[in-house]
């Protein structure tokens, strides 16, 4: 079972970091954080991509994973450069401070 | 060079004179600055303004002002020999009438004909000549030019000489049109047009309240004619289906004379007489020509003596197919011309002011033209307008000479034994006065004598029409010397002053008399009395040259009907009558001065009403202007008050009312029913909102469980 | 044998760095775990031989990302934020989802195992090294979302420049 290690190896890691992403971005209220949860949720899709890349020996997975990686970096940036702008106005960074979809 | 052809040329030297005053004349003449007590209306009528006043002084006037004075005359001399080039032409011309379209002017207006089908009403720019127009645009351009040269002596001290000239330029334009034009429509736009320029002359000082008045009454007048005439020309469009002179004539031929009662025919041509009635003053609407005298003098000469006014027997006698088709019709023509003549004739009898004893006789002769119209004898009308033309003019031009020489005095009782003193005046007006009294050899006897023979003699005529006449010619040569008379005999009557300054008038002024003088004495001789057998057949060259033009018509007037015994009888009362007049008018002028004064005691209420010009005036003022006018004003103001305002009151309550309603209907149904729908959105989104609580986290919580058991639904599924 | 110890060595590192990072109160230990749980990646990513997303994933994960992030941390003072609780009041809900969607993919995945053993591996023809045919696929047949992903990076890049400069 724990060995040879196969692809349904991977395809368990990459759930068990997107689970943990996906907490860490609901439970946390440190904006800076839940951005870094949003990175892991990204690499969590990019093991996967890339263990069934090796699997069907196509190389689309790893296009697909520069591609990914490529967006992370900008939604990083816009991301960020939106939390300095929040903080500069709000004062805080803490998510349940936020609240300006309320009706 | 071919005139005929450039006909249409023509009207235009004149309108090329009056477009370069109007557009240049004020710099060829500079306005003298108007000091402002001269445009007082007292002070203005005080110093005579009418009149080309000899003191005073006079402003300094640009040399540039002798360019107007060749300018204008010299536009309608062009038009003069063009005119006489084209008449010389027609003459030669196997069929009397030429005509010149140049193009379609008013084109396919749809138009319900008399018998129901849709015609086109179509109008050419178009002029026709034929031995009647040509006779005219001769009148015309003849004694207008004369008139405008005798105008460069009267108005030589006058401001507004360009304005003057521009004016009398345009009027011998649109004249020309109206004689010239193949058609009513564009006659209509001539008819119009000299209307326009007889009220801008009448009101030339325009600063004087009277002059001004006199205009508008002239304007207002005329109206009332020309909305019968535009009547009439839409009736023959009706009848058929052209307005073309010479379709019209081709299209009444086949028609059947109105010879029972009054029809289609009779009213066209009635309403056609009633626009000839506003433009020729006839009964009832002459009461605008002697008012007209307000004008400048030679303006009363040329459009209200022997031009304009005589428009309406040129249509008339253009109409003449129409005409001989409607028998009541012409018996109305000529009744209403002899009671015109007759009562005119009267109201000259006590008139005072030189102008308008002249202009009471203008209208006298125009009924004397419509009498014979009337009776079907359509080339003896023309042939009076012709010799009246000429000795008219001549008197109008004489009078004004007075006028000149008296610095401005119109009053006959002012003046007296001017014979000496402006002899070429006196003489040339004695030939006028002659004339027109019908004195054998002079031009009026011809023409006067013809429309006494045919009332008499013509199928249409009646003896009493020729009483008529007869008597009208009696009084005619009467109230004629009596006005030679108080002006050229007995002691003059003047201030010292004016006295002083007495004088011929310059060469400028005498040699149009002259001239005039001596068309006053040959223009009869062209339609001697057919009794007359004597005298070779070019002496009845004026009734062979105007015969193709009657054609048309159904039968001639007259002819055949000399007796030439019957004829030298009439002749010889009639001119038995004028030598009376002109004796009876001697004796009580010259002869026993105070008898006129005792005779008028003795008349009781007649003189007074012959003074106010049987009070016509004063009637018209209270029918019409009180009456109609004011009344009707009263009448429409209550109205206003009644209905309209009550209108508009209840109009305004109604709307005030409605407003309520809907205000309340507003406030509790239409807002009461958004409230409502507002309330319950409210209470129905009330539980929503537990869920709308702006946390991103939270919506990504609810995400999360959704997939959860989005998920888990698959698989137990 | 050697790559099943390597797998479970990263798979340590990913899952204990991701653990470790969601759970720390101060954001700077957090990003210095983020940095582990990346290299566990990158070495995963290495196992499956590729080593271009290796180099990648270092550079401009660790190298890029987790720098900018450092770079706020400190530019934002998290002093005041650090003395207020860690975690959102909703963090039991949220973990009760998180677990039954776990289980469930654990429960797909393993009654859908035989389709992974089944299914056979692929035996690739080794044409020269695996950056190099990904330079091939990249640049012949990607080559428009390629040139399209550069647009959205500008797009990023003009965007977070004006979303922190106070004024333009």
């Amino acid at each position: 079972m724990l060995y040879p290690i196969t692809t349904i190896h991977y395809v368990i890691l990459s759930a068990a970091l997107l689970l943990i992403g996906t907490v860490g971005f609901l439970t946390r209220r440190n904006i800076v954080i839940i951005l870094m949860s949003i990175e892991l949720i990204l690499n969590a899709v990019n093991i996967n991509l890339v263990a069934f890349s090796e699997r069907f020996q196509a190389m689309e997975g790893q296009i697909f994973a520069i591609f990914v990686i490529a967006v992370a970096v900008a939604e990083a940036a816009v991301g960020l450069g939106i939390l300095i702008a929040l903080f500069r106005n709000r004062e805080t960074v803490a998510s349940d401070e936020i609240d300006l979809l309320k009706w | 060079m071919n005139f005929l052809d450039a006909i249409w040329l023509i009207p235009l030297f004149p309108l090329f004179g009056a477009v370069l005053m109007f557009l240049i004349g004020r710099r060829l003449d500079p306005q003298p600055e108007r000091s402002p007590e001269a445009l007082e209306p007292e002070l203005a009528e005080a110093m005579g303004e009418d009149a080309g006043q000899e003191h005073g002084h006079h402003p300094r006037f640009a040399p540039t002002r002798r360019l107007i004075s060749w300018i204008c005359p010299g536009t309608v001399l062009v038009s003069l020999l063009f005119s006489i080039g084209a008449v010389v032409q027609l003459a030669g011309l196997a069929e009397k009438a030429h005509q010149v379209i140049l193009y379609t002017w008013l084109a396919g207006l749809p138009f319900h004909m008399g018998d129901g089908a849709v015609g086109r009403f179509a109008a050419d720019l178009g002029f026709l000549l034929d031995p009647l127009s040509g006779v005219m645009i001769l009148v015309v351009t003849f004694v207008g030019f004369f008139i405008h040269v005798y105008s460069i002596g009267y108005m030589g001290h006058e401001t507004g000489y360009y304005r003057f000239f521009g004016y009398l330029n345009l009027f011998v334009f649109f004249m020309l049109t109206l004689v010239l034009a193949n058609n009513y429509a564009l006659l209509f736009v001539g008819w119009e047009g000299v209307g326009l320029c007889s009220y801008l002359l009448i009101g030339f000082y325009f600063h004087r309240k009277s002059a001004s008045d006199a205009g508008i009454k002239a304007f207002v007048v005329n109206r009332i004619g020309d909305a019968a005439f535009i009547l009439g020309i839409f009736m023959i469009f009706a009848l058929t289906g052209t307005v073309r002179f010479l379709d019209v004539n081709q299209a009444l031929h086949g028609l059947s004379a109105e010879t029972a009662g009054f029809g289609v025919l009779s009213l066209t041509a009635l309403l056609l007489f009633v626009g000839a009635t506003g433009k020729s003053a006839q009964i009832p609407l002459y009461v605008w020509l002697p008012d007209a005298m307000e004008g400048p003098t030679p303006v009363s000469a040329l459009i209200h003596a022997a031009t304009m006014v005589t428009a309406g027997v040129y249509m008339v006698a253009r109409s003449n197919a129409l005409y001989s088709l409607a028998p009541e019709t012409m018996a109305v023509v000529a009744t209403i011309g002899a009671l015109t003549a007759i009562f005119a004739a009267s109201i000259a009898f006590a008139q005072n002011d030189i102008k308008r004893v002249l202009a009471y006789s203008t209208v006298s002769q125009l009924g004397y033209m419509f009498l014979a119209a009337g009776v079907g004898a359509y080339w003896v009308a023309i042939f009076h307008l012709f010799t009246h033309a000429f000795f008219k003019a001549l008197l109008f031009l004489g009078s004004g000479s007075v006028i000149h020489a008296m610095g401005g005095e119109q009053d006959m009782r002012k003046m007296g034994g001017l014979k000496d003193k402006i002899p070429t005046t006196f003489w040339t007006m004695a030939v006028a006065s002659l004339a027109i009294a019908g004195i054998p050899g002079f031009a009026g006897f011809f023409s006067k004598d013809e429309i006494l023979w045919q009332a008499w003699s013509s199928p249409y005529g009646s003896k009493a029409l020729w009483a008529v006449g007869t008597v009208t010619a009696l009084m005619t040569a009467f109230y004629m010397w009596r006005l030679m008379y108080m002006t050229f005999w007995g002691e003059c009557r003047a201030d010292e002053h004016t006295k002083a300054h007495i004088h011929e008038s310059p060469p400028v002024m005498t040699v149009p008399l002259t001239v005039l003088a001596a068309g006053s004495v040959l223009a009869g001789w062209l339609g001697v009395p057919k009794a007359w057998a004597f005298l070779p057949g070019s002496f009845h060259a004026f009734e062979h040259w105007l015969e193709p033009v009657w054609v048309a018509a159904a039968h001639e007037a007259g002819q055949g009907a000399h007796e030439a015994a019957l004829e030298w009888a009439l002749m010889g009362l009639s001119v038995l009558l004028a030598v009376a007049g002109i004796l009876i008018a001697r004796y009580l002028y010259v002869q026993r001065p105070e008898l006129p004064d005792r005779i008028a005691e003795a008349s009781g209420p007649l003189y007074p009403a012959l003074l106010n010009k049987w009070y016509v005036d004063e009637i018209y003022n209270f029918l019409f202007v009180d009456g109609l006018a004011k009344g009707g004003g009263r009448v429409l103001g209550r109205f206003d008050q009644a209905i309209v305002d009550g209108g508009v009151n209840g109009a305004g309550w109604m709307t005030r009312f409605a407003s309520a309603v809907s205000g309340w209907w507003d406030t509790w149904i239409v807002d009461g029913t958004v409230r409502l729908i507002a309330f319950a959105v409210k209470m129905i989104s009330y539980p929503v909102r537990f869920l709308q609580t702006g946390f991103v986290q939270q919506y990504a919580a609810v995400i999360l469980a959704g997939m959860a058991v989005a998920l888990g639904y698959y698989l137990i599924k | 044998m050697v790559s099943a110890i390597l797998f479970y060595l990263f798979a340590l590192m990913i899952l204990g760095g991701a653990v470790l990072m969601v759970t720390r109160r101060n954001a700077v230990h957090a990003a210095l775990w983020l940095v582990v749980t990346l290299l566990g990646v990158a070495g995963v990513f290495l196992l499956r031989s590729a080593e271009f997303l290796f180099v990648v994933q270092i550079m401009l994960y660790i190298g890029g990302v987790v720098l900018l992030i450092l770079f706020v941390i400190m530019l934002v003072n998290l002093d005041a934020e650090a003395r207020q609780p860690r975690f959102h009041r909703q963090w039991l809900l949220a973990l009760a989802c998180a677990v039954v969607v776990g289980a469930e993919i654990v429960y797909v995945l393993l009654s859908g195992l035989e389709a992974f053993r089944l299914a056979p591996a692929v035996t690739a023809v080794q044409t020269g090294g695996s950056t190099e045919r990904l330079a091939d696929v990249l640049f012949s047949e990607y080559l428009l979302p390629f040139e399209i992903a550069s647009i959205l990076l500008l797009v990023a890049i003009v965007g977070s420049v004006v979303m922190a400069k106070k004024r333009i």
